[in-house]
């Protein structure tokens, strides 16, 4: 199968989460306002409920030693666990306060464009030329 | 069975749906769930400058931009085909009364679009929600290398304690913009 067809697997992919991440409310500026304010269940309940079934997942795929569509061995662990570096807490408050004003973290930003919410791509502009700025000063920042 | 599809899905139902991209994405070509990633691709298609982190072969990475799409077009999908017969969110009447202290009064929609909209860029508060919290989104997250789908559902998934401080800093930021940025940026400090 060549790349591009491989390629093609992924849209579907992403169609589903764009239907669960908009029917879910997970892309709704108010329910992530409602997560903040601890009067809803409802975002915990999807973040721990997501967090609990791809763990199961996840381990059942390392238990059963599964290989990936095509016969590739499947790598589940990329991230460093480096513990308490710098760029974690820093960076994810940082992270934090954009999610808590905006309401939607990048996932979402895509979700609401699909959503007809045009003016997100002018927030996904300002994150595009975050993270830019980011890339710009890493040298610089602490990471470790 | 449309008309039970197009009422907002409870968590339940939502939470281990997006649970399950992770082991499908594993399965699928062995790719790790994440989305922040997306940026640092595009910044280095499009100005990678002499910039080190931009100067990688993002092409690497094309899946993701196709999930990307496939969001894009599965959102077009639930907010056509699917969309809620009330479109007022049904968010719980505490948050309800503490965003009209705030000073919003449209709850239709996805976002506030009093302010979150092209209009709502000219007041202070949409200025502020839209471009500067989508700029610290942007630079956190690659700060942070992940967001909440890198973070929160990949990383804790796999038990990583590097994910668990970034998911405490996700809320300690997103406490501080609500409890403290918004009422200052609205006025109702």
């Amino acid at each position: 199968m060549n790349e591009r067809r491989i390629l093609l697997r992924y849209v579907p992919l992403g169609v589903f989460l764009g239907i669960v991440f908009t029917k879910g409310e997970v892309i709704s500026w108010f329910r992530i306002q409602e997560m903040f304010r601890f009067q809803s269940f409802h975002m915990y309940g999807i973040i721990g409920s997501a967090v609990a079934v791809a763990a199961l997942a996840t381990w059942l795929i390392k238990h059963r030693g599964m290989r990936a569509l095509g016969g590739g061995e499947i790598e589940t662990k990329v991230k460093p666990s480096a513990g308490l570096n710098y760029r974690y807490w820093i960076g994810g408050s940082l992270f934090g306060l954009g999610w808590g004003l905006l309401g939607a973290c990048p996932g979402p930003i895509y979700a609401l464009i699909g959503n007809g919410v045009s003016v997100m791509f002018v927030a996904l502009f300002a994150a595009l030329a975050g993270a830019w700025a980011y890339g710009y000063f890493a040298p610089r920042l602490p990471h470790h | 069975m449309i008309e039970t599809l197009s009422q907002p899905w409870p968590w339940w139902v939502a939470g281990p749906l997006i649970g399950l991209i992770v082991p499908l994405l594993l399965l699928a070509g062995s790719k790790q769930f994440g989305l922040s990633t997306s940026f640092r691709q595009i910044c280095a298609a499009t100005a990678p400058g002499q910039i080190e982190y931009f100067r990688y072969d993002w092409k690497r990475g094309m899946w993701r931009l196709m999930l990307i799409l496939g969001i894009i077009g599965g959102a077009t999908i639930a907010a056509t085909l699917l969309a809620s017969p009330d479109p007022i969110v049904g968010i719980s009447p505490a948050t309800h009364a503490d965003l009209e202290t705030l000073g919003i009064n449209d709850f239709k929609g996805m976002v506030p679009s009093e302010f979150i909209s092209w209009s709502g860029l000219l007041t202070l508060p949409g200025f502020v929600m839209v471009v500067v919290g989508g700029f610290f989104v942007g630079f956190g997250a690659r700060y942070a290398d992940g967001c909440t789908s890198g973070h929160a559902i990949s990383g804790l998934s796999t038990f990583q304690f590097s994910s668990l401080v970034a998911v405490l800093g996700f809320f300690a930021g997103g406490l501080v913009a609500t409890h403290l940025l918004l009422p200052l940026i609205f006025g109702a400090w």
